[in-house]
């Protein structure tokens, strides 16, 4: 199996939002509707305040549970990979999955009334590209890669830099990574 | 401490600022199963306790009253689906790990033996409706059938009923990433709660003074196991994680404790089992009222569990403020 996965470098990223509008035009998302979105998390105490930019997406997750809980096998892994996509000839749009993702990554695409959600850009990935947020980011803090090839750049950013995944006590084994 | 938090692009409809995927038709899928299991599994009892003379309602009646509850539901839920030309993809696939698709295959089931005890009824509860079915091609053969299988059907309608009014909680306790949902007291709970709807139910319908005796004792054994599996749950949830605790906190406090106790608990549950043991007592007569009320609880009980579990999650993007800081700014 082909594990892919995100890695984005929270203290580079700037929030500026080019990767949802390169997403946006990549994947002809409808207007108001959104497969990634830029959190801006500020915590601390003034004057002592951090701030972290983390554009975030589908995790991919590892044990996905919007595809357990999809009741038509709509919802999948795409050919032997952790890529999670939705088939939207077998989507009743009952919404299951939806409620069964601890992230809210996925949406409802209107009008045709299908759950539709970050793809991780396979059509791209297919063709040995890169997800489109990856490559529009201006900072270049976005990377794709293999995480079970040792010698793939992300697999090599994780092993050098400190990193955490958001909420990985869901036990869904999200693969979007975050350097901090 | 998180003080501001903010995201820019994502406002999904129905997924921000939190889930309202499910309005009206999830609860009245969900209270209608309920009520279709507890009436299957009275009407079967009856049967096989051979009740015929002192529950004449529950043996021969009763039975009718299922399908119609359930087709209504099956109805709510079709118009839920937001790509309904594609309802028959829930019968392409069988998907072991999805407690919806679990309910889908549990309703093919359901639907033929819940005609076949139906039609058993017909001739002695209904006759005009069975005289309407013997005209119809093969029409006295099903009755025929269906009354000569009366007991065996009863025999498999129980363990199947049980199961439908399991599935209505379970398809929601199944949703780890909705922490009030994801308890497994939920199954349990609504088929409680689904058992004692069908006892309202038939505490309405029923004329004579001991199948309402009957259906009174029921429903005030069911409505108190109900108050305890919400006790339990509250206590479950309250003595959990954070997630959990934030959850319970709406019911304790939070947004939801006054449609939650004062609409739902007071007089869905409290109220009509004060008026049943009043009534058991021959203080005096509420039947009426008290089972109207049993069905208003059965019903909120489902809405109010769907809409907090929607609103219960592990990722609150709301923007947090601590008005605290300046305050301490101004100091
Ligand atoms: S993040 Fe949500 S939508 Fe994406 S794979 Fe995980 S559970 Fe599914
Ligand atoms: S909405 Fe579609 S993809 Fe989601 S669970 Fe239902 S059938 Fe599966």
């Amino acid at each position: 199996m082909i594990n892919y996965a995100m890695v984005i470098d929270t203290t580079a990223c700037i929030g500026c939002g080019d990767c949802v509008v390169a997403c946006k035009n990549e994947n002809q998302v409808p207007a108001g509707l959104n497969r990634d979105w830029v959190v801006e998390e500020t915590r601390g105490e003034y004057p002592h305040l951090h701030t972290e930019f983390r554009s975030e997406r589908c995790n991919h997750c590892g044990h996905a549970t919007c595809v357990t809980n999809c009741p038509t096998g709509a919802s999948h892994y795409w050919k032997d990979t952790n890529i999670v996509l939705v088939a939207a000839e077998k989507c009743t749009g009952c919404k299951a999955c939806i409620a069964a993702c601890p992230y809210d990554a996925r949406l409802i695409m209107h009008p045709q009334g299908y759950i539709d959600k970050c793809t991780f850009c396979h059509h791209r990935v297919d063709q040995g590209m890169d997800p489109a947020c990856v490559s529009a980011c201006p900072t270049g803090c976005m990377y794709f890669g293999i995480l079970n090839d040792p010698d793939s750049q992300v697999s090599r950013l994780l092993r050098t830099r400190r990193h955490k995944t958001l909420l990985p006590e869901t036990g869904n084994i999200p693969n979007v990574y975050y350097l901090v | 401490m998180v003080e501001e938090l903010l995201v820019t692009a994502r406002h999904n409809p129905k997924v921000d600022p939190s889930l309202a995927i499910w309005s009206w038709e999830i609860p009245v899928y969900l209270f209608l199963g309920g009520l279709t299991a507890g009436i299957m599994c009275f009407a079967a009892y009856a049967v096989l306790a051979r009740k015929s003379d002192e529950m004449p309602f529950t043996h021969d009646r009763f039975a009718l009253w299922a399908p119609v509850a359930l087709s209504i539901g099956m109805t709510a839920l079709f118009l839920d689906l937001e790509y309904k030309l594609h309802v028959f993809r829930f019968y392409t696939s069988f998907e072991p790990a999805s407690p919806m698709s679990w309910g889908a295959w549990i309703l093919i089931l359901v639907y033929p033996l819940m005609i076949l005890q139906t039609l058993s009824t017909l001739r002695r509860g209904y006759p005009a409706l069975a005289g309407w079915v013997e005209k119809l091609p093969l029409g006295t053969r099903a009755l025929d059938l269906s009354e000569n299988a009366r007991r065996p059907v009863a025999v498999m309608v129980i363990p199947l009923a049980v199961a439908l009014g399991v599935y209505t909680g379970v398809l929601l306790s199944a949703f780890s990433a909705r922490p009030f949902w994801n308890t497994g007291l939920l199954g349990p709970l609504f088929l409680v709660s689904g058992l004692s709807s069908a006892g309202a139910l038939a505490l309405i319908g029923s004329r004579l003074d001991c199948e309402k005796h009957f259906f009174t004792r029921a429903d005030v054994t069911l409505i108190g196991i109900e108050l305890t599996l919400i006790a339990m749950l509250v206590i479950n949830l309250s003595t959990g994680a954070a997630q959990q605790l934030e959850t319970v906190n709406m019911v304790l406090g939070g947004d939801y404790t006054v449609p939650f106790w004062l609409w739902f608990v007071l007089p869905g549950l409290l109220i009509p089992i004060v008026l049943e043991i009043f009534e058991m007592r021959g203080i005096c007569r509420f039947s009426m009222v008290a089972s109207f009320l049993v069905l208003y609880g059965g019903f909120m009980l489902r809405y109010l569990t769907v809409e907090m579990g929607q609103v219960s999650t592990w990722t609150d993007y709301a923007v947090q403020f601590d008005p605290q800081l300046l305050l301490r700014l101004t100091h």
